[in-house]
């Protein structure tokens, strides 16, 4: 007995459309059982999951601030994934953009500035964006993987950040607590939409998923992105260097992760410390996956994904399940969704007898 | 051999070997056989010939137990069989040679063939039995050379050998001849006629003619699904065949006049050192390409084509002063200065190089044509001058499409062969290279390309054909040169070339060679 994947020769939106909707329901199903071995209720924990994280104004604006980051990075994301290139190390690209973003708040701490934010966000996306190309010029000048490469540097970057809140950028009065002096006003993002948590960093991603929309379906450069993941040797006969087209791609994935990194810690927390990411950048993969590496659909996975880790904490309060049921559940996720990718592109049989 | 047993039942040899009657297979809306009858005799070299979407493939398919038919019946020495799978056919003594050869390249010839052939058979009977059947046939193979090493020639005999130690009652050659020369075809040719002499049939699918008319006694010919004719290929005219295989009177390449003109190429001591261990290495090329002439480049398949091609497309860069367009050196620049000094290429491999698989044809267009104003400015792809783009070249190159905008991949190799050549010469290039023009193409769209090619030469471009396909190039070519291992002999005047010492040159063993 053996599998068999022969490729499907029609295969409409609609399917195309279904199977991340099916993966979430399946991925729900299973998360439902998996609570109720805890011995808790599936149907309390899913009040607790959805209904709780969208129930109150409260929790819906920390559902667009969660949402921010995880857009951000997903774009960038979708970038390198489109063109078959794997960065995964997102998150190191994230925790750069923070610091030296934070870097820029701490270092005109104090000074007569009134506008310091954008700087802190300029920076912050120049710096993510020098971290991604790390990862890919190891790839392109000695053929290093990728995937190995962006991982390992997420640690380093984590470390540093690390280092530098309990050394350099510790604050003085801070009674020795691991973290930066609070960045004044001109450092931190505006709040927008009236609300008091939701900040600038939305606006951001908007723009940025517009700009992306615009192109993923009209431009060249898209077009190069797409060629070059979907027919390398067609790309490089239309003359799209390969090697040009990792370097820009990993410097935009840097860039967009960093500007989120820049973004959570001047919006959103206001100060460096020893962790600054729940995961975003982790989280972001799913989130790319999820939307099809489309930018609407990156936005909508974004408020799935946001929910889910807000109603993670939830859970965790009210019904005492473990945090790390949620990271496993994205990681189930992400799972069910290249599978179900893999389901829509190819029938699977199984024959009988060998081949002969 | 059971083919002897029945020779002295006069009764039962009278039966064909195995009959088609009455198949049908529909694929959606198309009918890609329709109503095809067929019967194939002992001992009978049997050629099926067609265009490209004839319905050749999908028969011999449905004949080898891959794909079952729509309605219609096999019959097997006059028995009713319903043939369910390439295994059952194997078993009952049908034995196929594909065009494509799979073989594991790091495995040895002997390796290669029990890997295929199952639980029943060892390394070493294998051994003994490759020495049987090369001595009988004269298919000299060595079992434990590796197949990397081989020519395509020898490796075809591997496959050939593979499907003679099942001892096959029919045995089906897909194209065989389109990779080796004509010295390696004539030995074919002599193991075939040995075989049908022993009571073998053979069923030859081809689309050169004189092949056929030289070897088959009988001819079956498709067009768009169905059976026009079964003839004596022997009795028609290879003119009248074509005819009945496009549907339409083939004519004669028109003729032009040759006067060329200033240098367009140069080529100066090219070279170019091979990256993996199967890559041909480019040593001293000197070549010249002039306005208004076309120069074809003969050789067999692997012998540093690909390699030469991607020397000259900038796909690989080699060093200063060896590639020139126009007499600007630009053996450092990629493609995309090379197409901006008025250079166009079609590379050999249709779907995937020169060609996106899944996208459609209006986007395929932006392969070439990215640098055009009219179709992406300020950055911008304009989609709906990409889609006029594309139907022109669909209209002015006789396209045929299931759709306005297909993907690529949808069209038979015929047709997307004449879309790819007709976008990278709508825009009269004054310089093309031609990796392959009409391999695998059809009768009908083999001629209307080389007739493309022979105009764009009118109007004054130069034309570099890189062809594994004799004939074309001596139809085409104002002159002729030899690749073989790399090296290329001089160009000289196609009219000064005969078939044997072009054939001896392909094999390295040419006047040429003995000098370099």
């Amino acid at each position: 007995m053996r599998l068999e994947l022969s490729p499907r020769a029609n295969i409409t939106p609609l399917m195309r459309l279904a199977a991340p909707i099916a993966a979430l329901v399946l991925a729900f199903a299973i998360a439902a059982i998996v609570i109720a071995f805890y011995g808790k209720s599936p149907l309390q924990a899913f009040d607790v999951y959805i209904v709780g994280s969208l129930s109150d104004s409260w929790a819906l604006q920390e559902l667009l601030v969660k949402a921010t980051p995880l857009i951000l990075i997903a774009i960038g994301l979708s970038y390198c994934f489109r063109s078959n290139l794997w960065n995964i190390g997102a998150e190191g690209q994230f925790v750069i953009g923070g610091l030296f973003g934070g870097w820029i708040a701490i270092a005109t701490h104090g000074g007569e500035w009134s506008l310091v934010w954008p700087y802190v966000l300029l920076v912050g996306a120049v710096a993510g964006a020098v971290y991604g190309f790390i990862p890919a010029i190891l790839k392109v000048r000695f053929g290093a993987n990728e995937i190995l490469t962006s991982l390992m540097l997420v640690n380093i970057a984590q470390l540093f950040l690390d280092y530098m809140v309990r050394g350099p950028l510790k604050d003085p009065k801070g009674m020795n607590f691991p973290q930066s002096v609070t960045f004044e006003d001109a450092a931190l993002l505006p709040k927008v939409f009236g609300s008091d948590r939701v900040h600038f960093g939305l606006i951001l991603a908007i723009i940025v998923v517009l700009i992306t929309m615009v192109i993923v379906s009209r431009s060249i450069f898209g077009y190069r992105l797409r060629i070059t993941g979907d027919a390398p040797k067609a790309a490089s006969f239309a003359g799209f260097s390969s090697k040009t087209t990792t370097i820009i791609v990993f410097c935009i994935s840097g860039a967009l992760a960093g500007l989120a990194g820049a973004s959570e810690v001047a919006g959103q927390i206001g100060q460096l410390q020893p962790t600054i990411s729940p995961g975003y950048g982790f989280s972001a993969v799913t989130v790319a996956f999820l939307g099809r590496l489309h930018p609407v659909g990156i936005v909508l996975s974004a408020l799935v994904l946001a929910m889910v880790m807000i109603g993670g904490e939830n859970a965790q309060i009210m019904l005492k399940l473990p945090l790390d049921l949620t990271t496993a559940f994205q990681g189930l996720l992400l799972l069910i969704v290249l599978s179900a990718d893999a389901l829509v592109s190819y029938k699977f049989r199984i024959v009988r007898g060998r081949r002969g | 051999m059971s083919a002897q047993v029945s020779d002295s039942f006069g009764a039962v040899t009278s039966l064909p070997l195995v009959e088609l009657r009455g198949i049908c297979k529909r694929y959606g809306d198309l009918l890609a056989n329709n109503d095809i009858d067929l019967r194939i005799n002992r001992g009978e070299i049997h050629a099926l010939l067609g265009e490209n979407g004839a319905g050749k493939s999908t028969l011999v398919k449905i004949l080898y137990g891959a794909v079952e038919p729509s309605a219609g019946d096999i019959l097997w020495e006059g028995k009713p069989i319903a043939m369910g799978s390439p295994v059952q056919a194997r078993a009952l003594g049908i034995g196929m040679v594909f065009q494509h050869f799979s073989l594991f390249d790091n495995l040895t010839v002997a390796e290669n063939i029990t890997v295929a052939l199952g639980k029943d058979w060892t390394l070493q009977s294998v051994r003994t039995e490759i020495g049987k059947i090369s001595a009988d046939y004269g298919l000299s193979l060595e079992p434990d050379r590796k197949v990397w090493t081989l020519s395509a020639g020898e490796r075809q005999r591997i496959e050939i050998v593979r499907c003679l130690l099942q001892n096959p009652k029919i045995l089906i050659l897909d194209e065989p001849t389109s990779v080796l020369t004509p010295q390696e075809a004539d030995k074919l040719f002599e193991t075939l006629e040995q075989l049908a002499a022993k009571g073998c049939a053979i069923l030859y699918i081809s689309h050169r003619l004189e092949e056929v008319r030289r070897i088959c006694s009988s001819a079956t010919i498709l067009r768009a699904g169905k059976v026009i004719a079964t003839l004596d290929p022997r009795r028609n005219s290879a003119r009248d065949i074509a005819a009945m295989m496009v549907g339409i009177e083939v004519g004669n390449i028109s003729p032009r006049e040759h006067a060329p003109k200033e240098s367009m190429l140069k080529l100066n001591k090219l070279a170019l050192k091979s990256e993996t261990i199967h890559e041909i290495a480019l040593q001293d090329i000197d070549l010249e390409v002039h306005c208004g002439e076309i120069v074809g480049i003969a050789g067999v398949a692997g012998n540093g084509q690909s390699e030469l091609f991607a020397a000259l497309s900038g796909e690989r860069l080699s060093r200063r002063g060896m590639v020139s367009i126009e007499e600007r050196d630009c053996s450092l620049d990629g493609i995309t200065t090379r197409r901006t000094l008025g250079a166009a290429f079609v590379p050999e491999e249709r779907l995937g190089h020169a060609a996106a698989p899944h996208y459609t044809l209006s986007e395929n267009t932006l392969i070439s044509h990215r640098l055009d104003s009219n179709v992406v400015s300020k950055g911008m792809v304009s989609k709906e001058a990409a889609r006029k783009l594309a139907g022109e070249i669909i209209r002015r190159f006789d396209v045929r499409v299931p759709n306005p905008d297909p993907e690529a991949r949808m069209l038979s190799g015929g047709n997307l062969q004449k879309f790819v050549i007709g976008r990278e010469i709508i825009s009269k290039p004054r310089l093309l290279i031609v990796d392959q023009p009409t391999w695998g193409v059809d009768a009908g769209a083999a001629h209307m390309i080389r007739q493309a090619l022979i105009n764009l030469a009118a109007y004054g471009s130069a034309i570099l054909v890189i062809s594994q396909d004799l004939d074309e190039l001596f139809e085409i070519s104002d002159r002729i040169a030899v690749i073989h291992d790399g090296k290329l002999s001089t160009a000289n005047a196609t009219e000064s070339w005969s078939r044997e010492a072009i054939g001896l040159e392909m094999m390295g063993i040419g006047q040429e060679g003995k000098h370099s």
